[in-house]
Formats: structure tokens, sequence, C-alpha cells
């Protein structure tokens, strides 16, 4: 069992950072309201507000760590250019894709739109995070801050639902592959 | 940008008084942990408002670039800071210092008062939705005429 350097990187930054994160807002979605719904059931105690920054922290991270591998080192392998004449260009995705007119869209709204929308993300949770540090369950007694908080976090979660779901779709019809083979294990 | 020019006086006091709680004496953990942040009797808006309002700034940034680059092939080579990323690199570490700089800018002029919460949360909001609407390569197709 084997898998190429480019094909392990590519899904460290797609399942090992975008997949986790985009998991992650379930939880922070449910949490974010449950604490600071005004009347809601329980009062968090400063423990569990403590957990929820980690948990929050931890989204901040990955969210940063998907985009950032996701721009500088998965997206120059996918937009390489081919030399000129070269007639396989499994190497080259953007130049696949973009070689027929049936998985051109991949690309021109696919990729154009996965590689722009997905940086809200990062931007938008590190602002959630941010926000309810400063304030914790308080926030429950700013209507106003509160509402604007849980609509960026869901604008977060349709921006990397958007990115994760064309760059699954990217990498079944035009997959980056190339560079060493790492052995995982000899099959039977 | 100074939030106590918003509207009216009177819809500011009153959307100030909103989000400037008295919070009661037997304190929930909430409140204590307000009060851990630098908070004693009242909640203080400024600092939300100033990391809400930059992050629709950043977000509204990041669609514009997008724009800009797409349109203009003198604006990509600009925004191009690196190479195998191409524009996209200027595109987003672009949008990125503007969000930095203008949440600094607001902290700074925000951070210790409360501020009109109602304006700020149009305009990042509309800003937010603007930066989606940007970063759909149809509509920057169509705003280009293409």
């Amino acid at each position: 069992m084997e898998i190429s350097f480019r094909d392990l990187l590519t899904v460290l930054h797609g399942m090992g950072f975008g997949a986790l994160f985009m998991l992650a807002f379930s939880g922070a979605i449910a949490e974010l309201y449950r604490m600071t719904a005004p009347g809601g059931p329980s009062v968090p105690t400063p423990r569990e507000h403590r957990l929820l920054m980690m948990y929050l922290g931890a989204m901040v991270v990955l969210a940063w760590a998907t985009v950032f591998s996701g721009a500088y080192i998965v997206y120059p392998w996918y937009r390489a250019v081919p030399p000129a004449g070269l007639a396989d260009l499994s190497s080259y995705p953007k130049s696949l894709l973009m070689s027929s007119r049936d998985t051109s869209g991949w690309h021109s709204l696919g990729m154009e739109w996965k590689e722009h929308v997905a940086w809200l993300a990062p931007i938008s949770i590190t602002m959630v995070a941010y926000v309810f540090g400063k304030y914790g369950p308080a926030l429950a007694r700013l209507r106003q801050i509160r509402h604007a908080v849980l609509a960026f976090t869901v604008v977060a979660f349709i921006a990397t639902g958007v990115a994760g779901a064309f760059g699954a779709f990217l990498n079944k019809y035009a997959p980056v592959r190339g560079g060493t083979a790492i052995h995982l294990m000899t099959g039977e | 940008m100074n939030a106590s020019q918003t509207p009216s006086t009177s819809q500011r006091a009153a959307d100030v008084g909103q989000d400037r709680e008295t919070i009661a004496p037997e304190k929930t953990a909430g409140a204590q942990l307000a009060e851990q942040s630098g908070n004693a009797e009242t909640i203080t808006n400024g600092p939300a408002a100033a990391a809400i309002l930059a992050a629709g700034i950043g977000c509204f940034a990041i669609g514009l670039f997008a724009l800009a680059g797409d349109a203009s092939p003198a604006v990509a080579s600009f925004f191009t800071f690196y190479k195998p990323t191409g524009a996209l690199s200027g595109v987003t570490t672009s949008a990125i210092v503007v969000w930095l700089l203008s949440w600094f800018a607001l902290s700074r002029q925000w951070g210790t008062k409360s501020v009109a919460l109602g304006w700020v949360i149009l305009v990042s909001s509309v800003l937010l939705a603007l930066s989606l609407m940007l970063t759909f390569p149809p509509f920057m197709d169509l705003l280009q005429g293409k």
C-alpha cells in the first residue's frame, strides 16, 4: 500500500485540517447557542467556558492550517503549467480539467469559488473565538453581538462546506498526484 | 469611523443602553467571567464591535481583491506575491493585512467604550453578504460583463 507525497499532503489539507474543522462546527454552533441563549437551561461554569475556548482555539488553528496548506502547498501543484505539447496531463490537474468542456467547470466554478470563499472561514472563526473569549456567557446579555457571532459562525460553516465539497470533487476528477511514493504496508 | 457620530443621539443611547446592562448582585458564572475580562458593573461592547466590523471588512476585502484580480491582469500581476500560488497569494495576504489593521484601529478607537451597535452589525452583515457574493464566480463574471 503506497501513497504519493503530494497525495499525502492533499489528504492532510482536506481531511486532516479541513474536514476536522468542518466537523467541529456542529459542536461549536450548538455550544455557542446553548451557552449564550438567554434563559438557557444551564449557566456554564468557568470550566465549561474554558473548554469551549480550547475548542474554538483548536478550530481557529485548524481553519488557518487548512487555508494556508491549501494555498501554499496543494494549490501550486494543482495549477502547475505543463510543458508545451505534453499529451498526458494527469500530473497537471488544472490543465487536465480545462482540456475538456465536460470538466472545465470544475475549475472555473469549483476551484475559482473555493480558493477565495474558504478564507472567509478563518477570519470569521477567529473573530468568534475572540468575542467569546472576551465576553463568555455574558454574551447572553448582548443580543446583537450574539446574533452577529452566530451569523459569522454560520457563514464560516457555509464557506467551509463549499470549499470542502468542491475540494472533494476536484480531487476526484483531477487528483493532485506525484512526488516520492511512500510505502505504508505490504499487501497480501 | 466614530460610532458616537452615528444616526441620532437618542438611537445611540437606546442601542448602547441595551448593551450596557447592569449585572445583578447575585452574579452568574458569565458575569464573573465578564468581570475577569475587565468588566465590573457594565459590559463594554466596543471590543466586540471592533472585532465584528473588522471581520466584515476583512471578508469583504477578500471578495473585492479577488474581483479586482480577476478583472485586471495588471492587478493580478500586482497580487502575485508568491509565483507558484499566483494572484491568490496577494489577494489573501492583502485582505488579512486589511483585516488586522482595521481590527487594530477600531480596537484603539472603541476598546474601552460602548458604541451604537445597530449600524456596526448592519454594516458588518452587508460586508459579509457582499463578500459571499463577490467570491462567487458567476457574480464576478456578471459584474465584469462577461
